[in-house]
């Protein structure tokens, strides 16, 4: 019973961390694409558009689910469930800190530790693609069509180089299960270097890693790899007949699917919870230094630089600094900091993906559908088994005897 | 709770069969064949083998049947319409379909016995395992396979290219 109830609160933590995640992930990119094109963003709702991610979730349930009537009914409704589905089951297997003791119970972060984790991952993710194909095909439009046959072909040839790039740290780290694969990644070369699979010896997987984040742009469907909804041609795609919450659930497995791909990476290829330099050095004295560093600017620029607004504007970044300030000391208490600091290794290196992803979509263009298709086929793929076949001979020679 | 599971998956997998077959449409075939391919996962799973649960998922349900739908959608295959029925296939079509599933069913309890019972959990074969016992004993059958597989391959680029003049 101990269990099922310590699952139960795991569970409930965890939902309501992701779908908050998701909510402000989207507000985030408003903000980060906004201020990468000179502009404010989402201002308006909330002290400094805090609460925008509510007012669109308000928006988006209180709008007609209206469904066309030339449109397939079963799969045309079937088709976003699906989306949604897949893309948040893999949340499941991922670990975000080691095992630790709350309130004398020990348990691990995360939901579950399955034997075949990255296995899990990849056929979930490759399960994902039913949603938006079917929702091409059911919308019964031309544009809509293009958009789930395009989203398809992008899959399965992404896929391969995706799996293949999985395939080269496992072969270092000699596990499936993504709990082990992190622990394998604990200690320092010289005490310094982390040994991260990216660092780690016989081959840095420095390859595999750049392979398998461009392949989680293309399956995520993300821009440069956006084609499935290149709004300039197929109006939006898949998602064109769909409105109110059939959009909002491909909205969210969009993010969803990015969550989990950075996830994936954070914990194949970053080490997940393992700081960047050992703890001897003061590598748990980071997040209190960048909480206050954060807070310091944010006090600095409101009091000595206040916007010209709403008079309540003056005081949210004053008080925003107080607040990343105390969040700073937080990191401090000895009770929390056994679970707080791994949280933070791995909440940051994972947010600093998706800030990758998010940078690239203010950067780059979107690819046109021939250079897609070549770049994975004649460039992707023969470096992916490259790489993989350099790294089975390192570690074959690098083992004796097995 | 596994007899439970198997229950509910068996039931799934053997509907989506049915409807597989009994579906007008070549996307509710694909979708109800995705459904036993699943299903089918889910009792591997149940079994205890769960690399080739993941496998079975990976290959037949990520790869094979996007593929599938792929060809569906962009054939842009309608409905199937019911064709003309031939007099002797009305007539003798279930009765043999019958005789057939009660002939294979004795069979199956024929051999059943000697070949062992299984139990839930009991195969408990990781993917190392599978891999050396693939690597070692099966060395010769898997190699050959891959071989059968190129062939194929190799087949597949010759009759789809175009006939050059």
């Amino acid at each position: 019973m101990n269990f099922f109830l310590i699952s139960l609160i795991k569970m409930g933590i965890v939902t309501a961390a992701f779908m908050t995640t998701l909510a402000y992930l989207q507000w985030i990119e408003r903000k980060v694409l906004a201020h990468i094109q000179s502009r404010l963003g989402p201002y308006r709702v909330g002290p400094h558009g805090l609460l925008q991610p509510l007012a669109d979730t308000l928006k988006l349930l209180m709008k007609e689910g209206f469904i066309p009537s030339h449109v397939n009914k079963f799969f045309y409704l079937l088709a976003p469930f699906l989306a949604v589905f897949f893309a948040l089951i893999s949340i499941c297997v991922i670990p975000f800190g080691p095992s630790v003791e709350v309130l004398g119970v020990r348990t691990d972060m995360g939901l579950a530790d399955l034997s075949i984790g990255v296995l899990f991952i990849l056929a979930i993710s490759s399960a994902g693609v039913y949603g938006i194909a079917l929702a091409g095909w059911a919308s019964n439009n031309k544009y809509s069509l293009m958009g789930g046959l395009r989203s398809s072909a992008q899959m399965i040839s992404y896929e391969l180089p995706m799996a293949i790039a999985l395939a080269s740290p496992l072969l270092i780290l000699n596990d499936l299960s993504l709990r082990t694969i992190v622990n394998e990644q604990a200690g320092f070369y010289l005490g310094v270097l982390p040994r991260w699979t990216i660092f780690q010896m016989p081959f840095p997987q420095i390859f595999s890693f750049v392979i398998f984040l461009i392949s989680g742009f293309a399956e995520t469907n993300r821009v440069p790899f956006d084609l499935p909804e290149a709004e300039n041609e197929l109006v939006a795609g898949f998602h064109t007949e769909y409105s109110s919450m059939g959009f909002a659930s491909f909205f969210m497995a969009e993010y969803a699917n990015m969550v989990t791909v950075c996830c994936m990476a954070t914990v194949l290829f970053l080490g997940g919870w393992h700081p960047l330099f050992p703890s001897t050095l003061g590598s748990d004295f980071v997040p209190v230094l960048l909480a206050l560093a954060a807070g310091a600017m944010l006090l600095y620029h409101g009091v000595a630089q206040p916007i010209s607004g709403r008079p309540w504007d003056r005081l949210t970044m004053p008080a925003a600094g107080v607040v990343f300030s105390l969040v700073g000391l937080v990191f401090l208490v000895p009770m929390l900091k056994p679970f707080l600091i791994p949280l933070f290794w791995f909440v940051s290196k994972a947010g600093f993906l998706m800030f990758t992803f998010i940078w690239v979509r203010g950067t780059l263009p979107r690819f046109r559908y021939d250079q897609l298709m070549n770049f994975t086929w004649k460039f992707l793929f023969p470096v992916a088994i490259l790489n993989l076949l350099i790294t089975a001979f390192a570690v074959a020679l690098q083992e004796p005897k097995s | 709770m596994d007899l439970i599971l198997f229950i509910l998956f068996a039931t799934i997998a053997v509907v989506c069969g049915i409807s597989l077959v009994v579906q007008k449409h070549p996307i509710g075939s694909a979708l109800s064949l995705i459904g036993v391919m699943g299903s089918l996962a889910v009792l591997y799973l149940l079994l205890g083998a769960e690399f080739i649960a993941a496998v079975q998922l990976i290959v037949y349900a990520g790869a094979i049947m996007v593929l599938f739908v792929f060809v569906i959608m962009l054939l842009n295959a309608g409905e199937e319409a019911p064709g003309g029925k031939s007099w002797p296939s009305r007539l003798l079509g279930v009765p043999l379909l019958t005789v057939f599933l009660g002939l294979l069913a004795y069979l199956m309890q024929l051999m059943a016995p000697s070949m062992g019972m299984v139990t839930f959990g009991s195969f408990n074969t990781g993917a190392k395992e599978l891999g050396r016992s693939l690597f070692n004993n099966y060395l010769l059958p898997f190699e050959v396979t891959s071989v059968l597989v190129l062939i194929a391959i190799l087949g597949a680029i010759v009759l789809a290219r175009k006939e050059i003049d």
